[in-house]
């Protein structure tokens, strides 16, 4: 199991990344944005951080790194792509997923774990295989930019079609107002493509993949998507 | 401005900051008057921020050396062995000047500053705190000034990638117009990739490396080192703007580089910018440097030589290339997106000299600039606060009479109160390494690839420093290893920031030279030896100084992350002990200033061995696994030790205390809010209790088994006092439940900042 880790000017979740695949027991190497070639990995990674000093706004000169064209072909050949925080921005400006990111409402960055809950059969998507519908686990989120959003009649597809794999919640596991940390549209905290095998989130699995840093629930969705490539790489 | 204007604009140098004798001093190293551009670069290179040149002869008194000193002061950062081959670089610094006019970029900066100060020795940095000191939150100008300083750090800090991962935030009007922001960054190593900012090599080239020059921040050094007036409210173009996306570039560029081996010197340029990094990478070498002015990139057309040298533009780097490499530094500069260009060459005649348009501009002995700044042994004297306030007798302070309602108050006091408000702002988990966060006693920060940590805390109590800077001084240091030992880590050395007043009040220089000696008996009686940090006077609007704020930030060490102890109760069932003595010791605390608005007294005696004591009780009960919690007790004593250990840990405790063993005849509203130093909160499993008593007992360390842990209550009962002691009438039992003081403790910042 070989993951690719697409690394921006400005990524800074990279290395992190890497740290939780290989503390996991998986292969982890570094792509750089300039490469023409994603070829060797069985998932691509798209880290957190702040490609390009998110200056003009979040993710908006990422899409055009030359890597983002290997990485779309290789996302429409079914093979698993996850974008994590700035790397669900770069998903996002670049098309490969709906909707676009707003500011947080609090207009202020948020650093904090938080509840997740799992919308979704866990064979949706590569990266739910060992979650259960309805779990909710923890994770760490950390943006400033982190409020989705997406005009009403996508939404609706999204809903229809099991798009949205993650939402936001509270202690009574329900996605309510008070446990939505950013403004996000239906507490969204993670989608998908329609094939599943794109999935975007802001909260940072890396950061949550050992239990010393405060829990492991992250580490699932790496256990996942290579349990994944192990059986084959089946889209359902 | 030609020199000819120099001799008809007569005293020109005194607009840049430096004295008559200052420029007697000049003339006399070079031989002649020098020119505008030489003027401007002894101006900020003999500036206090540079020179320390009123401050040195005091801090030569510091000790400096110890077995786990790799580099003292006098680098970029100071650097100490951890085991295992790995060095732990670190540094605190000031911005506190540009932080009040230019509150966002200010601070934002000074992250970008320090976090320099550590890649440039060669080291990845893995952590930030900042020490933030700010006006009573009821005034406006204070709470804009604390969104726009804790905004500037997120806004920097996190884009880099560094986790902000502690320190502190205070609340006290003499900080009103003049806010502190002291920034630390921690950075890790191999021994053998430690790099220093020195010139060596007659021939080898020198280069730019980073960001273009601009004419942002000229005369930031000079800025710094002025009291703030009016006028200096207007100088925001002294003041730097950052660009953090630029800084992580140059960050991971400059990590390549050293691995490569194409690193022979290197250093920042920060203050003072191309006239600092060039005299002082020359002066350590024992060389020289030519340097072509028209080489430097630059982001702004006209620049003159003047404005060149003394540009701070951010993310800028000089750096002396191993000979042969530097095609090879410019190609891994350009893949990471910047500049590297040879500007000029190390020679063997001691000079700066710089060129512009084939002509010679300026032409000065490196070590005159960079070491013969005159040294000033300024005229201190007590001032007359002192004994006045220290005469304050507790005696008449009334007994409590709702022990709940004074810890309610106490805790939703905004320098006691929770500062998530602060830190969830800050990415306080990048890295993955972060394995204590923000708001414990220290953050633990696992050192990448090991399974070894260190313990970061920063520490000072500016009252104590206040009623006595020798004490207080001495407190921060204690206070700072205390709170390092309580996570299981032992403390190992220490950088500071000295934040005073105008040195040129005698009374000013006495609570300076009173902190630095009470620092350096702390200091050498714990062993942890100063290995860098920085001066800030002049913090002052022109009549009120701060309070004396001398920084403490402290590195420790753990040998195995996994044996970290957290500050929050962890299980019903635990016995809380009491571990020190506590003394009738009421006076300079928090508990005086908050609920009876006195702020005179004794500053709490200290007994450096038995700091020394717990500190060793604490890091060897850690590695035996005999800890649940631990957790010091500081501002607030043990009462509010209790309410942040129930809050952490959502969990009560029932105690019922005897005072025998302390004090006697303790009042309990004594025994609760003393600040007496030397003691901690442990908590520790039932079935492991004999074991730690014994422990430590053996380390002469007093500990009394106080009660339970348990409930959603905190309950505090007291044995029979003397009707005739102190405070007699006191309430006799504290009964508050968890939830209302953790709603206290959290909601106080928000409330005030939103309302």
């Amino acid at each position: 199991m070989k993951f690719g880790i697409v690394v921006f000017p400005g990524s800074n979740c990279d290395r992190d990344v890497q740290t939780a695949a290989r503390a996991a027991g998986y292969d982890a190497e570094f792509v750089w944005h300039t490469n023409t070639s994603v070829d060797g990995f069985d998932c691509l990674v798209l880290p957190g951080g702040f490609s390009y000093g998110d200056y003009l706004r979040t993710a908006a000169i990422a899409r055009f790194s030359s890597v983002m064209e290997p990485v779309a072909q290789y996302a429409a050949s079914g093979r698993p792509v996850i974008g994590i925080c700035n790397g669900f921005q770069v998903l996002l400006e670049a098309g490969l997923l709906p909707g676009a990111m707003l500011r947080n409402t609090s207009c202020k960055f948020i650093c904090r774990p938080q509840r997740v809950r799992v919308e979704v059969e866990s064979v949706r998507t590569p990266f739910t295989l060992k979650l259960r519908p309805g779990q909710v686990i923890t994770l760490p989120i950390a943006h400033g930019e982190g409020n989705y959003h997406v005009d009403g009649e996508t939404l609706a597809q999204m809903e229809r079609g099991s798009q949205v794999v993650f939402r936001y919640c509270d202690e009574s596991d329900e996605p309510t107002p008070g446990s939505n940390p950013n403004g996000s549209l239906g507490n969204i905290a993670g989608i998908c493509n329609k094939a599943g095998n794109v999935l975007g989130m802001m909260p940072h699995p890396e950061r949550a993949a050992e239990s010393i840093l405060g829990g492991a629930d992250g580490r699932l969705l790496f256990d996942s998507v290579a349990q994944w490539v192990q059986g084959g790489g089946r889209i359902v | 401005m030609s020199d000819e204007l120099i001799r008809e604009q007569e005293c020109i140098w005194r607009t840049m900051g430096l004295a008559d004798e200052e420029y007697e001093r000049i003339r006399q190293l070079l031989g002649r008057d020098p020119n505008y551009v030489e003027l401007g670069m002894f101006s900020v290179m003999w500036s206090e921020h540079c020179s320390y040149k009123n401050t040195r002869a005091v801090l030569r008194g510091l000790p400096t050396s110890g077995p786990q000193v790799l580099q003292g002061p006098g680098e970029n950062a100071g650097i100490v062995d951890v085991g295992d081959g790995l060095a732990v670089v670190f540094k605190i610094e000031s911005h506190n000047h540009p932080s009040a006019v230019e509150p966002y970029q200010g601070a934002a900066t000074g992250v970008g500053g320090i976090i320099r100060d550590i890649f440039t020795m060669g080291a990845r940095p893995i952590a930030s705190l900042d020490s933030l000191w700010l006006g009573d939150l009821s005034s406006p100008r204070a709470r804009r000034l604390f969104s726009g300083i804790v905004a500037g750090i997120s806004g920097y800090g996190n884009a880099v990638g560094i986790p902000t991962v502690g320190g502190q935030t205070v609340f006290h009007s003499s900080y009103e117009s003049n806010p502190l922001v002291n920034a630390m960054c921690v950075g890790v190593m191999r021994h053998e990739d430690i790099k220093r900012g020195a010139a060596t090599g007659v021939g080898n080239s020198v280069m730019v490396i980073g960001s273009t020059t601009g004419r942002d921040g000229i005369h930031g050094a000079t800025f710094a080192s002025a009291d703030l007036t009016e006028t200096s409210i207007e100088r925001k173009s002294a003041v730097q703007v950052g660009d953090p996306f630029r800084e992580k570039l140059l960050l991971e560029a400059c990590l390549e580089l050293v691995a490569r081996g194409c690193v022979l010197g290197i250093q920042d340029m920060g203050a003072a910018g191309l006239t600092c990094s060039s005299c002082e990478m020359a002066s350590r070498g024992g060389t020289g440097m030519i340097i072509d002015l028209d080489r430097v990139p630059r982001r702004e057309t006209g620049m003159t030589p003047y404005e060149v040298m003394l540009s701070e533009s951010q993310e800028r780097m000089l750096l002396v290339p191993t000979p042969g490499r530097e095609d090879e530094v410019r190609e891994v500069l350009s893949k990471w997106g910047l500049e590297a260009v040879v500007v000029g060459e190390v020679t063997g005649d001691g000079m700066v000299t710089l060129i512009e348009g084939g002509d010679q501009v300026a032409h000065v002995p490196a070590k005159a600039l960079a070491d013969d700044a005159p040294v000033y042994h300024r005229e201190s004297s007590k001032p007359e606060y002192v004994d006045r306030l220290a005469a304050f007798d507790t005696i008449g302070v009334p007994a409590c009479t709702d022990l709940a309602g004074a810890l309610l108050q106490l805790v939703a006091s905004p320098s006691i109160a929770s500062k998530r408000w602060v830190w969830e702002q800050y990415d306080h988990q990048v890295g993955a390494g972060t394995v204590i966060g923000p708001g414990s006693d220290a953050a633990v920060v696992r050192l990448p690839g090991s399974k070894r940590g260190v313990a970061l805390t920063t520490d000072c109590n500016s009252r104590y420093c206040y009623l006595n800077p020798r004490l207080g001084a001495a407190h921060a240091v204690a206070e700072a290893a205390r709170n390092v030992a309580c996570t299981g880590a032992r403390p190992l050395a220490v950088t500071n920031c000295q934040n005073f007043g105008n040195p040129y009040k005698p009374e000013v220089f006495w609570q300076f030279r009173e902190a630095i000696a009470g620092m350096s008996e702390a200091c050498r009686a714990l062993g942890t030896p100063v290995t860098g940090g920085n001066v800030s006077l002049s913090n002052e609007d022109g009549e009120t100084a701060i309070r004396p704020t001398p920084v403490i930030g402290m590195v420790g060490a753990i040998d195995d992350v996994e044996l970290r102890v957290p500050m929050g109760f962890q299980a019903e069932g635990d016995i809380v002990v009491l571990l020190g003595y506590t003394r009738d010791e009421i006076g300079a605390s928090e508990y005086l200033a908050v609920v009876h608005g006195v702020e005179a007294g004794q500053v709490p005696a200290l007994d450096l061995e038995a700091e020394g004591r717990l500190c060793r009780l604490l890091a060897t009960a850690a590695s035996r696994k005999l800890l649940s919690s631990a957790h010091d007790t500081s501002e607030g004593g043990l009462a509010v030790a209790l309410a942040e250990c129930a809050i952490a840990g959502r969990l009560g405790a029932t105690l019922r205390i005897d005072c025998a063993g302390h004090d006697a005849g303790l009042a309990p509203d004594r025994f609760l809010f003393s600040e007496s130093g030397a003691r901690a909160l442990v908590t520790v499993e039932q079935s492991r209790l004999d074991e730690f008593l014994a422990l430590a007992a053996s380390l002469n360390v007093p500990a009394a088994a106080v009660g339970c842990v348990g409930g959603d209550r905190l309950c505090v009962e007291f044995g029979e006092t003397p009707k005739t002691c102190t405070g007699a009438g006191a309430e006799r039992r504290l009964d508050v439940s968890v939830d209302a003081l953790s709603k206290a403790y959290e909601e106080a910042i928000p409330c005030a900042m939103e309302g």
